[in-house]
């Protein structure tokens, strides 16, 4: 048995599920000033009466770090950041205790400037004196070569928590991002250590010994113990759960659009074959750009909730709220009230959703019906096109070689999966006005916490070789090792993903079926006067985001029409 | 967050899967570690500075441009139909205001691609700036346009293609031709007769560092800039004059760039030239991008830069002066030269050799333009390559007048096809390409 539960903002899903069917589903409220307390009263609730020695794991997803960041409720950390030349660093600050220092390493890794340790010294005395806990440490180009950042590191001592080190974060290029990435673990740790030191405490109070897991951002879970050295990867894991909650439904040979029609806004996201579309870069997080891996999503002012407006004679819809609908005691009309207008959404006091909508249609002359309908129309429209923007921009992206531009893969979808409260409402409407095949997502009210509770683990790795200087890195996962003559893009791909099985497998993959990929393989011949002086090679292999295997039946039972 | 002054719209497209040949400096490895710098910059995530995908042109944009023999598929490859749609994708940008200022960081290069094309010159078998900017002037009405070559090589293809055209003003800056490929661009070369004084070429001795280029652009080109009053001004943004430059001989820096930039002003730049993959262009497109956009690039410079090294001698300095002042006087003096060349006589001719060095041939042309004071003149070029090739094409320039209209139409009508294996019209007046063979 699995259980997957979801923090939402709102409510608590919680399921238990085994690979016959989904055994239970509870929702409760969320307490957004204790989430400790959601966790735990969901768990509570779904294991009542269970024999919790069958559950083999928990997967959570929770606002935790996501609230901390976007609320500002993070500790003061330490950062240390060496440049070299280029952009001036000082432009990617992202909070007071920040310390510019010297040192620089180039492009292929190669040392231009060397550490001064007083430098770092003397910060990481400021830090101690200003009472800091955790410091990152982020060197432009490290993760062609992290010497200066593990340098610093050293320099620092054992007087610290926790320090993080950027090239650790993660593999890829982009020293702001890594900036803001290693920023954000080293500030939402604390948090994240105690509340799950709290939640494992109070799991093994009652007794419960449980292997918890956590959703990413991309999709894919990680085992807590990996968690607390990369906290920051369970931010906006939310969204995450819900479109792998709809991945069950997708059809395996066939690109769709997830739509998780909420209150306020629709987020929509990309699925190919059966798998999820990643952003290339990362979460944007509040005012951080992260190297954070995540699905490529797109979020709308537009849901049950929007609020219907006429300005300047003309209909609008969203993209705020300003309360819930008329039906549930709000005071102004929203797209959920025209649904019950229409009859789509069953409620007792449908006179209530007539009343509220009547003012409006009084102004354009119109009857309350053709403005339910309308206001219906509007909203449909604003995510549909929505879905054609995430297509158009997933399809936009820039290529690199002649190669990609001609056979580049371009994203056709041919259905559309909406889940999220309004969702079987809202259905019959888009396909309406839209020639893809729109499928509401079986359970749709739970499918995030199923979502959670299916998704695999995952992970990635960027491997790094130069046949001049005679060496293959991989610096996040601490690979560093010499190359002999013959090293080729053929040894690099191999030696990435072995690199990546062992990865995947201390992160918690099942190694009997561990879907690997090569993302990016690239070898160039590199030319010094007119002598082929070596090979540049770079790879780039990832677990693919998915559900994990042995779940046909459940999955097939979800899809069955409820009984 | 970093926010930028100007909108800056780049097309990167460093083509990884091509090269002219493993060992040629014009190769796949050529933008690696230029990439590698702007995303480990993230330059992509500077407010304002958008990344834009490009779109290949089509034949047609090429045929207003040139006479590609024996057609445009034989000359340009897929990858100089990305390249140019490159750089068309960046003028779109810009003419449509979705952005202030463009960059087309793209190769194979193209400003030693000549009207005629038989095969690849100098790299280049298409000039990807003069395909622009002629698009933008029929899209888009623009007519007045300044191109500002600072490739260290002299960018002769793109002026033969405006060396008749009174509403272009070419200036090229580049190491003397005595003493590199190809071997042109001194000052006597002016233009055409109804166009004289609109090429422009600032011929730098070697050696020369940023502090000569930049009095060339502060005393010569600015003033001349603001006296033509262009529409748009295109920088054929060539890196090769940077002093890890492998195949030159000048003194150039990251940070000389990126000021040349920001006194040029220029709306959009095209990468040309430049060979220091690793030395050089990582931090120069770097340098060029902040310097566009309005933001400060004061710490962007080379690993191992050190001024002194590189200082100018005196010699140069007054080399430089001479030549940036003799520049400045053929400008100002061009319209008493230009009623000089135009009362003499009716039509001009003129007869040259072309070689092909990248594709190892000669092409011999005879070129007849009228004499015309309200337009640029038709031309003809009967033009016969030692691959055998014998044509003959006639271009009608874009504002001709009717005189020169009929004439052009009258050659074209009149060439025989048993004489030429081809006859080409670009009549651009109709914005038509027509061919006869035999
Ligand atoms: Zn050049
Ligand atoms: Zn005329």
């Amino acid at each position: 048995m699995i259980i997957g539960l979801d923090v939402g903002g709102t409510h608590t899903d919680v399921v238990l599920l085994d690979n016959a069917g989904l055994l239970r589903e509870v929702k409760v409220a969320t307490d957004a000033s204790d989430l400790f307390r959601s966790v735990f009263k969901g768990l509570n609730a779904i294991t009542e009466g269970v024999d919790t020695g069958a559950i083999r794991r928990i997967v959570l997803s929770t606002t935790l770090t996501t609230n901390a960041i976007i609320q500002n409720t993070i500790p003061p950390v330490g950062m240390i950041v060496s440049a070299g030349p280029g952009i001036d660093p000082e432009h990617f600050r992202t909070n007071p205790h920040y310390v510019c220092v010297k040192g620089s390493i180039d492009h292929r890794g190669r040392e231009v400037e060397p550490v001064q340790p007083e430098e770092t010294q003397a910060a990481a005395e400021r830090f101690r004196k200003d009472g800091i806990r955790q410091v990152g440490v982020v060197g432009k180009f490290s993760v062609r070569n992290p010497a200066h950042e593990i340098r610093i590191g050293e320099l620092l001592g054992n007087s610290f928590d926790k320090i993080f080190l950027g090239h650790r974060v993660s593999g890829g290029l982009n020293f702001a991002r890594r900036i803001a990435t290693t920023f954000l673990n080293a500030a939402v740790y604390p948090i994240h250590k105690t509340f799950f030191d709290a939640v494992l405490n109070s799991l093994s109070v009652k007794g419960l010994r449980l292997p918890l897991r956590l959703l990413k951002a991309d999709g894919g879970n990680m085992k807590l113990e990996a968690s607390v050295d990369f906290p920051a990867q369970t931010i906006l894991s939310g969204p995450a759960a819900s479109v792998m909650g709809a991945v069950a439904m997708a059809a395996r040979d066939e690109d769709a659009i997830v739509m998780d029609i909420g209150g306020t806004t629709t987020d929509l996201a990309v699925l190919i074959g059966r798998a999820p579309a990643l952003a290339p870069h990362g979460i944007d997080i509040g005012p951080y750009r992260t190297l954070i891996r995540s699905l490529e999503t797109l979020s709308i002012g537009m849901g049950g909730d929007s609020a219907v407006r006429l300005k300047n004679g003309c209909l609008t819809v969203g993209p705020d709220r300003e309360g819930p609908a008329i039906l549930f005691g709000g005071s102004v009309p929203t797209p959920t009230d025209a649904l019950a207008v229409i009859g789509d959404l069953a409620h007792e006091d449908r006179a209530r959703a007539r009343a509220g909508l009547k003012p409006v249609a009084d102004k354009m002359g119109i009857p309350i019906e053709t403005l339910a309908d309308q206001v219906v129309e509007t909203a449909c429209r604003a995510m549909l096109e929505a879905a054609g923007r995430l297509t158009a921009h997933i399809n936009g992206k820039p290529v690199y070689t002649l190669h990609e531009f001609k056979e580049g893969y371009q994203v056709r979808p041919r259905s559309i999966l909406v889940l999220g409260g309004p969702a079987p409402c809202f259905a019959k409407h888009l396909q309406r006005l839209t020639p893809m095949q729109v499928r509401v997502v079986p359970r749709w009210q739970a499918a995030n916490a199923i979502g959670a509770a299916l998704a695999r683990t995952t992970c990635e790795v960027g491997l790094f070789a130069d046949t001049e200087q005679r060496v293959a890195s991989a610096p996040a996962e601490k690979f560093l090792q010499p190359i002999m003559d013959g090293y080729g893009l053929e040894a690099a791909t191999a030696q990435a993903l072995g690199l990546l099985r062992v990865k995947a497998l201390e992160r918690g993959a099942n190694p009997d079926y561990l879907e690997m990929e090569v993302v990016e393989s690239q070898q160039f011949n590199m030319v010094r006067g007119f002598n082929t002086s070596g090979k540049n090679i770079r790879v780039r292999v990832q677990v693919k985001p998915g559900l994990i295997h042995g779940y046909d039946d459940l999955l097939r039972s979800l899809a069955a029409p409820a009984p | 967050m970093l926010c930028a002054q100007k909108k800056v719209g780049l097309v990167f497209f460093p083509a990884y899967d091509w090269a002219i040949s493993p060992n040629h400096p014009e190769r796949e490895e050529r933008l690696l570690y230029t990439q590698d710098q702007i995303l480990e910059e993230g330059l992509f995530d500077i407010a304002g500075v958008v990344e834009l995908k490009p779109d290949p042109v089509v034949p047609a944009d090429i045929q207003r441009v040139h006479f590609c023999v024996p057609d445009v598929w034989s000359i340009a490859t897929e990858s100089h139909f990305i390249s140019a749609g490159g750089a068309k994708t960046v003028g779109i940008a810009v003419s449509e205001r979705q952005v202030d200022k463009g960059f087309a960081l793209v190769r194979p290069p193209g400003h030693h691609a000549m009207r005629v094309a038989h095969g690849s010159r100098g790299f280049c078998n298409i000039n990807i700036e003069a395909v622009m900017i002629e698009f933008l002037r029929c899209q888009y009405g623009v007519d007045r346009v300044a191109i500002v070559d600072t490739d260290c090589h002299h960018g002769d293809g793109t002026q033969d293609i405006y060396w008749h055209d009174p509403d272009t003003l070419f200036i090229s800056l580049h190491q003397d031709g005595r003493t590199l490929y190809p071997g042109s661009g001194f000052p006597g070369e002016l233009g055409g007769p109804n166009a004289v004084g609109y090429t422009l070429n600032v011929p730098l001795p070697p050696h020369t560092t940023e502090e000569g280029f930049l009095h060339v652009i502060r005393s010569a080109v600015r003033p001349i800039l603001d006296d033509f009053k262009p529409q748009l001004i295109v920088n054929s943004a060539g890196q090769d004059n940077h002093y890890t430059d492998p195949i030159t001989n000048m003194n150039f820096s990251a940070q000389g760039y990126a000021e040349l930039t920001s006194l040029l002003n220029a709306d959009i730049a095209v990468l040309e030239g430049g060979y220091s993959i690793e030395g050089a262009l990582p931090y120069v497109n770097l340098g060029i991008v902040l310097a566009m956009a309005g933001l400060d690039y004061s710490k962007v410079r080379e690993p191992d830069y050190d001024r002194c090294q590189i200082r100018q001698s005196e010699a140069v300095t007054d080399a430089v002066k001479s030549v940036s002042d003799l520049i400045l006087a053929g400008w100002q003096g061009r319209n008493q030269l230009r009623e000089k060349m135009l009362e003499k006589r009716q039509s001009h001719r003129r007869t040259r050799r072309i070689y092909y060095d990248t594709d190892g041939f000669s092409e011999s042309q005879q070129e007849e333009i009228t004499a015309c004071d309200t337009c640029g003149g038709a031309l003809k070029i009967d033009s016969t390559s030692d691959r055998g090739a014998h044509i003959l094409a006639v271009h009608i320039p874009r504002k001709a007048c009717p005189r020169c209209q009929e004439t052009g139409h009258g050659w074209y009508d009149d060439a025989s096809v048993r004489r030429f294996d081809q006859v080409f019209l670009q009549d651009r007046p109709g914005d038509k390409y027509h061919v006869k063979k035999k």
